[in-house]
């Protein structure tokens, strides 16, 4: 196993499924086999306990802001603490726009970080930037996040947004994304910086992946002439699409979730802007910043029923990703 | 050299599982043994199911007392299935099943009853790849011997010791014993595993094709070593290799798609075989 | 242009591309690593160590933070490690091809990926408002929850990597299934396992989103985990956002602190792991 950041996030259904030696009929079994068992599966137990539990624990203390405001809660823009209106509009809006900034930005980048370890690169540069990426992968979002605000978004402040508003500015479409003062942070910024945090684990994820094809398919690909980028293509790629898509989507889930790396940088608005500059939030930024503060019991129960969303919507991610792995393994026989 | 014929004629009862072996004053060393004969294991209509697809069909043969019987034939014949029926070691696995009955030491060693632990401490057994456990030398050897007795560490010593000695590698690492057992060659590794099994005092050792993964050099030191071992212990060894078994059997079973086609002397089996299907096999025509 | 330099012109474009790519993801993270040190080393001085964090414009240090963290996690690999490894002991050995193996499989997966922040509301719910407090020993049991997963995953997948012949001849052996299990199977997977603690002890380094509503924090040396417990990435939340310059600067140094021990571990774990691969 080449890296492990990333083996904690692989997919143990890579094993060949054999029942194993201990799962036997009950035979002539000891005291201690049938307490090692039950111990064992105490603690399995616990693991879906505690997710049933936080499942409970939103549904339940967003069970009165749910009830007020039933559906609308989905589309509304307001967030009014004082006269008691809540709407979950924005935040998710800015969940979601965020997390897809990250992707299209952080999924080319992933994809041709991985291709240089595993193609490109001297055997001498394999190992140190495959270390880099992986070191990389392990730093928490609040340095990201400390980065973003002190750092990324003066510069990008000075240099990059007049340049967007400049050159795209104009376009009839696009140019509604760039609109806005320079302020440095918004929806973009913290797209952005998503980005810049999710790559490394999508490289790291991706690398894997690419390195299970074997030798010898590369090289009866190489062997027909294939240029490098067509055996990437057209034969690394397509045997390992599940694995990549997974690995897509466990950053995908990971975007929707980020707090920190974001909440320094979102500007903390309620607002829901067509324009990229403009500041937003999340729902992990809402909650972030205001769970603390919330006086009246509506407001919690607001919150709560955000992270309920939040909840809801990572795991439908989640659940999309196994089905779409499970489909596809199923349509193309079992792999080693 | 005793003939099969004389098979029926047993010289002694066997021995029946729980009765230990007379121990001579120094523990850990077992006396020597009485002189072979007769039938060790009596096997009747044994089947054996994966799930539902019957692997093994009723099967008869007769495991001489110390001699080695050898079983060969084409893969998937069902060779490895009725080793492992020995010593019941498919229990492990759910689905598997076997039917019949396999008489050692008066009982049925298929029926339930009976601690299946007790029984492997009595049918030893020895895989294709060397499986070292990743401690010491002393301490694999050990593993075994600490779940059926309490021995002091001068007891303990020598039984490794002797372990060692009988399986042809006290020389090479009389000064390693401490160093892990994956440190070991392959060949040196997989004659820890015989030293392991036979550390616990088995009637019957069951080697499942033990010298296919070594170097002809270590494979025939294993060899050598079957054939030492005879002496003291029942040997059942499955191999693919027919010169082998032409070297090392006294008896030798001819498997065919879970049937046991041909069963007998050795040097018969292979100068004159009774049945068509064997000759074909063992003049390789096919498998 | 024909096909054969077409071809040829797509590759080159590609692959300049993909190194392109590559070159900027890493400026990125390498500047970021860059002015984190630049930002933070200046800060790096004793009184970091000892004296406790400062009301504003006020001068004073991180220790009670760093101890605070230290010590929860501690607790909090303490309390999700065993579990996990005797969660993913059950995945591992028992449940490859139950139904009961599979849910725990797919419920230990949304566990893994669950945002940080709802385990921090979830155990808000579950402890504080119990209690009715803070308290460190909430904050450990958020920074469990999320070692819990990562651990079940690495032991499972470990544990899975060492042979069935390996099972199996301790079972010829005669020796009984927890035997094989914990004196074979652990042992063989011990390195493996031990880095996969390792490394989520460093993932929970750095966690701030979960300590948010559960230990939130204590400006003062404590270390009563029954009350709002210092901890150096809550700290570093707090300052980084004020407007005080002493603040910043801290947060710089905090977060440099954090970098640098989250870095320390992983290149400990790898090691270890490499070197028992060999």
């Amino acid at each position: 196993m080449s890296s492990l950041g990333a083996a904690d996030q692989k997919n143990v259904s890579e094993f060949p499924d054999t029942p194993g030696p201990s799962r036997s009929g009950a035979r002539s079994r000891s005291l201690g086999d049938w307490l090692f068992r039950r111990l064992t599966g105490l603690f399995a137990a616990v693991v879906l306990l505690s997710v049933l539990g936080m499942l409970v624990t939103l549904l339940a203390g967003s069970w009165p802001a749910l009830k007020v405001f039933r559906l609308e809660f989905l589309v509304s823009k307001e967030w009014n603490p004082v006269t008691g209106q809540f709407g979950a509009l924005a935040p998710l809006y800015g969940t979601v726009v965020t997390s897809v900034i990250a992707l299209l930005v952080g999924v080319p980048v992933s994809f041709g970080i991985a291709l240089v370890i595993t193609e490109l690169a001297p055997p001498w540069l394999k190992r140190p930037i495959g270390v880099a990426v992986e070191l990389l992968a392990a730093i928490p979002s609040i340095i990201y996040g400390m980065w973003g605000l002190f750092v990324f978004a003066p510069a990008f402040a000075a240099r990059l947004q007049p340049w967007l508003t400049d050159h795209l500015g104009p376009w009839p479409v696009l140019g509604l994304l760039f609109e806005g003062p320079p302020m440095g942070i918004g929806m973009l910024t913290a797209g952005l910086i998503l980005a810049i945090m999710i790559i490394p684990f999508m490289a790291a994820v991706m690398r894997d992946v690419f390195e299970t094809v074997p030798a010898t398919l590369r090289e009866s690909a190489y062997a027909l002439g294939c240029t490098t980028w067509e055996v990437v293509w057209r034969v690394v790629l397509p045997y390992t699409r599940v694995g990549v898509i997974g690995g897509v989507m466990l950053g995908l889930g990971r975007a929707l979730g980020e707090t920190m790396a974001v909440t320094f940088v979102i500007g903390n608005a309620h607002d829901v802007h067509l324009s990229l500059f403009m500041a937003g939030n999340t729902i992990s930024s809402t909650l972030a910043n205001e769970f603390t503060e919330a006086v009246t019991p509506l407001y919690t129960s607001s919150l709560l029923a955000l992270g309920l969303v939040l909840f809801v919507l990572t795991l439908i991610v989640l659940v999309a990703a196994r089905l779409m792995l499970m489909k596809m393994r199923a349509r193309e026989g079992e792999r080693t | 050299m005793e003939s099969p014929e004389a098979s029926s004629t047993s010289s002694e009862p066997s021995t029946p599982m729980h009765c230990e072996v007379p121990l001579r004053p120094a523990a850990g060393v077992p006396a020597r043994a009485a002189p072979a004969g007769g039938p060790k294991v009596e096997i009747r209509g044994l089947s054996f199911f994966y799930g539902k697809h019957q692997a093994l069909h009723d099967i008869d043969l007769d495991i001489q007392d110390r001699q080695i019987t050898a079983f060969i034939g084409p893969s998937g014949c069902g060779k490895s299935t009725l080793l492992r029926a020995l010593n019941r070691i498919y229990e492990l696995y759910p689905g598997q099943r076997a039917t019949g009955k396999i008489m050692f030491g008066g009982r049925n060693l298929l029926e339930r009853a009976g601690d299946v632990n007790r029984l492997r401490s009595k049918v030893g057994m020895v895989f294709q790849r060397p499986t070292p456990f990743p401690m010491s030398v002393q301490d694999n050897i050990s593993f075994g011997v600490q779940l059926y007795e309490r021995l002091s560490r001068p007891d303990m010593e020598a039984r490794v010791q002797w372990a060692l000695e009988k399986a042809a590698l006290w020389d090479e690492v009389k000064d390693k014993l401490r160093q892990d057992g994956t440190a070991l060659s392959g060949g040196q590794q997989q004659r820890l595993c015989i030293a392991r099994a036979v550390a616990v005092k088995p009637d019957i050792l069951l080697l499942d094709e033990p010298a296919s993964a070594l170097d002809p050099i270590s494979t025939q030191k294993i060899e050598q070593l079957i054939t030492e071992l005879k002496k003291d212990y029942t040997i059942a060894i499955v191999t693919h290799n027919m010169q082998q078994a032409a070297r090392v059997s006294n008896y030798t079973a001819f498997m065919y798609l879970g049937h046991l086609v041909e069963f007998g002397d050795t040097k018969k089996m292979f100068t004159k075989p009774a049945q068509q299907q064997t000759e074909e096999y063992i003049t390789g025509r096919f498998g | 242009m024909n096909l054969y330099a077409r071809r040829r012109v797509v590759n080159w474009v590609c692959l300049t591309l993909s190194i392109l790519a590559t070159l900027f993801g890493l400026f990125w993270l390498f500047w970021l690593l860059w002015t984190l040190f630049r930002n933070g080393v200046q800060w790096i001085r004793p009184q970091l160590f000892v004296e406790s964090t400062p009301p504003p414009g006020a001068n004073g240090g991180l220790a009670n933070a760093i101890v605070g963290s230290v010590i929860l996690t501690i607790v909090g690999v303490g309390i999700g490690a065993p579990a996990g490894i005797l969660a993913g002991t059950y995945l591992a050995e028992f449940g490859r091809t139950s139904r009961l193996g599979w849910i725990v499989r797919f419920v230990n997966d949304i566990l893994l990926s669950a945002p940080s922040i709802i385990i921090g509301v979830f155990v808000y719910g579950l402890i504080v408002l119990r209690v009715g407090h803070f308290s460190g020993w909430a904050g450990a049991v958020a920074l469990a929850l999320i070692v819990l997963p990562v651990v079940v995953r690495t032991t499972e997948n470990m544990m899975r990597l060492v042979p069935d012949s390996l099972r199996e001849a301790a079972a010829a052996l005669g020796a009984p299934s927890w035997k094989i299990t914990i004196v074979i199977v652990y042992r063989s997977a011990l390195p493996g396992i031990m880095t996969g603690v390792l490394l989520a002890m460093a993932r929970i380094s750095g966690e701030t989103a979960p300590l948010l509503f559960t230990a939130l924090n204590n400006q003062f040396w404590s270390t009563d985990m029954s009350r709002p417990f210092p901890n150096l990435p809550v700290v570093i939340f707090q300052f980084a956002m004020s407007p005080y310059e002493d603040w910043q600067h801290l947060a710089w140094a905090g977060a440099l602190l954090i970098t640098f021990t989250i870095l320390i571990i992983n290149i400990v774990a790898r090691t270890i792991l490499r070197r028992t691969k060999s």
